[in-house]
């Protein structure tokens, strides 16, 4: 049951990119076609997951036993990094057809800071292994919710007239400002 | 490149924030408060200086294949010490910034002047950018948080400003309010440069991957 609201506050009340302003970047960079957007998604559920169990190994048997906490940040961030090309190696040889879909969105991700925010909050509040992992996929569907959502808003936004004031940026950044006060609908759903 | 050029680019030509539209997450996310916003855009400053200074320093060592790992290492170092300053000695700004100040590690701003301008330039005129860039972004994190406190709580920098009668619009300092006080200053900006005569601002291109520090290494950025 604890488990079955992590993921829920995760996907819906917590959103990364509406609620706790994780994953801008491609939020707003890799949002004009729907079909791009879901790949994105697609991409950061698989390295969140990933990334969240990797870093609570790494750091629960290797940064805690010789007390090297304080270096977890760097050891984190580089995780990731090295994760993602091994992913994209492996893809690119034992899985084409996913690479393509999958491919090119993989460098994006590295410095992506809703992975390593996931795996930071997964630290802080102390998850175990699966919990951990059940938190980073909920919140990479919690992203790719809101990035298809919002690719979707935008792909309309883009045949309609725009005041020319507030083309790009603005519209972009007040759409995603409707989405979110929606997202506080959420708000009372689950208690944590 | 002369001192007085390199200042101008960073605070007002080519501001992180208002011009580039990178860094954006934690532009959003901690400017709840002016006291946040400055606090933030000060330690993002000093990692930006110090992480410069380094990166420039090593710019012919670092072999071209490596270089984005090695600059986050350089960076992450630099965020850690700036981690346990903050644990020490600002204790409440800790707090109220939480997760973002580990995050200061992938901010866009970091290793895009990191990219752009250190690895290629002297570690006096990267320093110099540095603080030029950290001024334009801690100078846009003033103006939202400002804003937003002024509208949300009715004060700046905890000093109450606004008669208690005035309502106070609490959703300013909730996650929308974030957007929305972005979005409309972009839009004041638009006006701005248009009635000054510039037609092509970034602002007014739809958001995409341009400014993105990595955007020379996925060219297709999926679009």
């Amino acid at each position: 049951m604890q488990t079955l609201l992590i993921f829920m506050s995760a996907v819906l009340v917590n959103n990364f990119v509406l609620n706790r302003f994780l994953g801008i970047c491609p939020f707003l960079g890799v949002s004009k076609k729907m079909e791009t957007a879901l790949g994105m998604g697609v991409a950061v559920i698989f390295v969140m997951a990933l990334a969240s169990a990797v870093t609570y190994l790494v750091y629960n048997f290797i940064l805690v036993p010789l007390d090297l906490n304080y270096l977890y940040n760097i050891a984190f961030i580089l995780i990731i990094a090295s994760l993602v090309q091994l992913v994209e190696m492996f893809l690119k040889k034992f899985s084409p057809s996913l690479y393509q879909a999958l491919g090119i969105f993989l460098p994006l991700i590295t410095t992506n800071c809703a992975v390593l925010g996931v795996t930071v909050i997964n630290m802080e509040s102390q998850y175990n292994l699966v919990i951990s992992v059940v938190h980073a996929v909920g919140a990479a569907i919690g992203f790719t919710l809101a990035i298809v959502l919002y690719a979707s808003i935008r792909e309309r936004i883009a045949k309609n007239p725009i005041p020319a004031a507030f083309q790009g940026f603005p519209i972009a950044l007040i759409t995603a400002s409707l989405m979110s006060i929606a997202f506080l609908g959420f708000s009372g759903l689950i208690k944590v | 490149m002369n001192a007085g050029k390199i200042m101008r680019n960073g605070i007002f030509e080519e501001n992180p924030i208002f011009i580039q539209v990178i860094g954006m997450c934690p532009t959003l996310a901690v400017t709840t408060s002016a006291t946040n916003g400055v606090g933030m855009g000060i330690s993002a400053t000093i990692v930006l200086i110090c992480s410069n200074i380094v990166i420039s320093l090593i710019r012919r060592l670092v072999p071209d294949k490596v270089r984005i790992p090695c600059y986050i290492v350089v960076i992450s170092t630099f965020v850690t010490m700036i981690q346990f300053l903050l644990q020490a000695f600002f204790p409440a700004l800790n707090n109220s910034l939480g997760i973002f100040i580990p995050l200061i590690v992938v901010n866009c701003i970091i290793l895009a002047r990191a990219e752009a301008f250190a690895s290629k330039n002297s570690p006096a005129a990267a320093a110099l950018d540095g603080v030029a860039m950290g001024l334009g972004f801690t100078l846009a994190l003033l103006i939202i948080g400002c804003i937003r406190e002024l509208l949300g709580a009715g004060s700046v920098f905890g000093l109450t400003l606004l008669p208690s009668f005035f309502p106070r619009t609490i959703i300013m300092i909730l996650p929308p309010g974030a957007f929305l006080t972005l979005g409309l200053l972009m839009a004041f900006l638009n006006v701005m440069q248009r009635r000054r005569g510039v037609t092509n601002a970034k602002t007014n291109q739809d958001p995409s991957c341009d400014g993105c520090a990595k955007s020379a290494g996925c060219a297709d950025c999926g679009q």
